[in-house]
């Protein structure tokens, strides 16, 4: 404030520095308080919940803050994989252990057989990531799930920077951003009618960085694909994707191997590989820290395609 | 928004060492239309690095379609496609960004449209609200109206940012003359004091560094208040209130989950369980896996009881002698969030803590046409079941509730627990 004139009486002084506080919870565990909130009052306020996990990171820290949510009993959801048929076998496999590991129960929608019954057609240039939607949309309504765990948050995409952390859906799953509830304090409402649903996201308030370092500080085990390792790999579209039965590499594209790593996992059509040494989780950290990239816009191919894709997406029922 | 941006540098990692002395603060920014709200938070996401280069292409590739020379910041937020159509704002967007000694979850929240309702959501789980004002126009009716909602939410921090300093020359009289005229308005409202502090958004002046042309002023930057603001209070003097959310069973043993919404608890305090007043005492504590002897606000934890009492989700613990208020007649300030209108006789429901519970809606400060979006007011509720209730003003999270609409489950109100109010009938 200014030394030339009265301060006034109600002004506060600016501190200099923060006090001691020893009851300030460092930011992972006010977040990790936040996530554990959300997985409880889901568990007291819904029938069938589910929890969506690929295998990616932000599914497994998902999964691991559900399990210190309901220790010492055990999470009171089943899993629920959209198979593209495109997975990363390496992340298969992780999903299986995971499972078995906890004794949990999976639930796989296939994008695989909606193709071999018709019903979804494979899309020219091979992405499988938007045909994801009808299988998971129409496995929530056969399973009667009321509320899906989604991994999204909302630094990852600017569409997702609008979502709330319950977001109701209806029968066809659609999300319509202008007709959200508006969420105040930690109220969350999920009150819906039979044939809705309501997505929740636990790490909607987590960014990239913060699910790293909460990796590294929980020892969580991740699928190898993280970390740097050698691949067959071909360029398209500036992102470099695995060489593979599921349609590449085509005309003009040659494949080299080439020291990489993934910083997203999805499906293997649209989901590139970065150059990478990061072995570590710590190696991995500071990769992050120094990219000048979002994960979203180095990764993903199908975010490239317009302005509003993610929005458009979400709006029909993606996660 | 003019200025010209460049991609930032990125922060460096923290060790772990660091990353435990890092704590979050949430806030929230509001201002008038032109006061350089979204070139503020432009600036301060971009001055704190966290403006990536996909981000500002996607910004710049968006900014030339619709005409414009140099990006607009404000599309760094504003993501929707009617958004950009119609270039408004029309939602609370949430950003994030770090630096080394904090990380920040900012609620940014449109200066025009249902901005009543999205600038109380945003400072419902604000620890900080800046209020923005252009130094050329001073404090007008629309900071008045923010800074009543920022005292009607209990906004622990206000800053009131002076901007655009470079247009009245960095004078410390058009400052202290703003500085002056908003104390008065925060003395009527009762707010519980404010920092005010001189920048400039476009050129950056005391955003990030403090400016040497405002050499008058010896308060902080910006960034550095945000940074050392104290975070959580003292949990130590609050009396504690745990609502149950979810009852765990393991054996033979029930383990009360939930978040502690207020204050501490031991083991061996002595607690009550509201509405059913049963007592018994903490026999044991667990902190996400972590056996304590203390828990703290806002911490997620589980609890175990010594004696078996009938304990259940929308139950409340309390310890201490500050017992909370068990109420059917709740009395609060409003603010009406829906399209549709509240009216005396509506039948909904109360969301308080894990509990939901009928009410009619008995008495409103509004006329037949009941309350409608945006506006603030008084109501007092007649509840089906009684409700354990703090003053707002002595606990953000026990005194805060929503009204849903039992119909369509739709959220109309954001209410603020005010027991000794005046009756809404009377005012």
């Amino acid at each position: 404030m200014s030394t030339t004139t009265t301060v006034p009486a109600t002004t506060t002084v600016p501190a200099a520095a923060e006090a001691v506080r020893p009851y300030a919870l460092s930011h992972l565990d006010a977040l990790e308080s936040e996530a554990v909130h959300i997985f409880r009052e889901v568990a007291g306020e819904f029938e069938r919940p589910v929890v969506l996990f690929s295998g990616g990171k932000d599914s497994i820290v998902m999964l691991h803050l559900a399990l210190k949510a309901f220790a010492p009993a055990a999470v009171p959801f089943s899993l629920l994989h959209v198979d593209t048929g495109h997975n990363f076998p390496e992340v298969l496999d992780y999903r299986d252990r995971t499972v078995k590991k906890h004794g949990l129960r999976l639930h796989v929608a296939s994008v695989q057989e909606y193709i071999d019954r018709g019903v979804l057609k494979e899309r020219s240039d091979g992405t499988r990531n938007p045909l994801q939607t009808l299988p998971l949309t129409e496995k929530i309504q056969a399973e009667r799930f009321d509320a899906v765990f989604g991994g999204g948050r909302r630094d990852e995409e600017k569409a997702r920077a609008k979502e709330r952390v319950f977001s109701l859906r209806d029968e066809f799953s659609q999300w319509d951003p202008r007709r959200q509830r508006p969420e105040l304090w930690n109220l969350y409402n999920g009150r819906h009618a039979p044939g809705e649903h309501v997505r929740v996201f636990p790490l909607s308030n987590w960014t990239e960085l913060d699910v790293w370092q909460y990796i590294a500080r929980e020892g969580i085990d991740l699928p190898e694909i993280y970390f740097a390792h050698e691949r067959d790999v071909f360029q398209r579209a500036g992102m470099w994707l695995t060489a593979g039965d599921w349609g590449g590499p085509k005309d003009g594209e040659t494949v080299e191997r080439r020291l990489v790593r993934y910083r997203t996992v999805g499906d293997m059509s649209c989901t590139g590989a970065v150059d990478s040494d990061a072995t570590t989780l710590e190696a991995v950290i500071t990769e992050i820290a120094a990219s000048r990239l979002t994960e979203r816009g180095a990764t993903r191919a199908d975010d490239k395609m317009s302005e509003a894709a993610m929005e458009d997406r979400k709006r029909e029922g993606y996660f | 928004m003019t200025s010209t941006i460049e991609p930032t540098e990125p922060i460096e990692p923290l060790s772990v060492e660091q990353l435990s002395e890092t704590t979050l603060l949430r806030f929230a920014t509001a201002g008038s239309v032109d006061d350089g709200k979204s070139t503020l938070v432009g600036r301060l996401l971009h001055d704190s690095k966290s403006v990536l280069t996909d981000q500002l292409e996607a910004v710049e590739h968006a900014s030339r379609n619709r005409g414009q020379d140099t990006p607009d910041l404000a599309l760094l937020t504003d993501g929707l496609r009617a958004e950009r159509e119609q270039g408004i704002t029309i939602d609370v967007a949430y950003r994030y960004f770090a630096t080394a000694k904090r990380r920040f979850i900012l609620a940014d929240t449109p200066g025009h449209v249902q901005y009543t309702r999205n600038m109380v959501t945003g400072a419902s789980t604000a620890e900080l609200t800046i209020i923005l004002v252009d130094a050329r126009n001073g404090v007008v009716e629309q900071t008045r109206r923010h800074a009543a909602i920022a005292a009607l939410l209990r906004v622990p921090h206000i800053v009131l940012a002076v901007n655009k300093m470079d247009l009245v020359g960095y004078e410390a009289k058009e400052f202290d003359r703003i500085v002056e005229d908003f104390a008065g308005h925060a003395a009527e409202l009762d707010l519980p004091g404010f920092t005010p502090i001189p920048v400039s958004a476009l050129t950056g002046d005391n955003v990030v560094e403090r400016s040497a042309r405002t050499d008058w002023y010896e308060g902080p930057a910006l960034l550095a208040h945000l940074e050392s603001v104290p975070v959580g209070g003292d949990p130590t003097g609050a009396p504690a209130r745990f609502p149950v959310q979810y009852v765990i069973r393991h054996g033979e043993a029930r383990h009360y989950a939930g978040q502690l919404a207020s204050g501490s608890l031991r083991v061996g305090d002595r607690v009550t369980v509201h509405p059913s007043g049963g007592t018994s005492a903490i026999e044991g504590i667990d902190v996400l896996g972590e056996e304590v002897r203390e828990a703290y606000a806002p911490q997620s934890l589980t609890l175990r009881l010594a004696d078996h009492l009938d304990v259940s989700r929308g139950d409340m613990i309390t310890s201490g002698p500050d017992a909370p208020a068990l109420t059917r007649d709740v009395r609060a300030a409003v603010c009406h969030l829906a399209d549709r209108p509240l009216r005396v006789g509506d039948r909904v429901l109360v969301r308080h803590t894990t509990r939901t519970v009928k009410a009619i809606v008995r008495e409103l400060t509004a006329g037949e046409a009941g309350l409608t979006a945006n506006d603030l007011g008084r109501i007092t509720l007649r509840t089906a079941e009684p409700l354990p209730l703090d003053d707002y003003a002595d606990c953000r999270r026990t005194g805060a509730f929503i009204l849903i609409d039992p119909a369509d489950g739709a959220t109309l109100t954001a209410g603020m627990v005010d027991l000794g109010g005046a009756d809404a009938a009377t005012v």
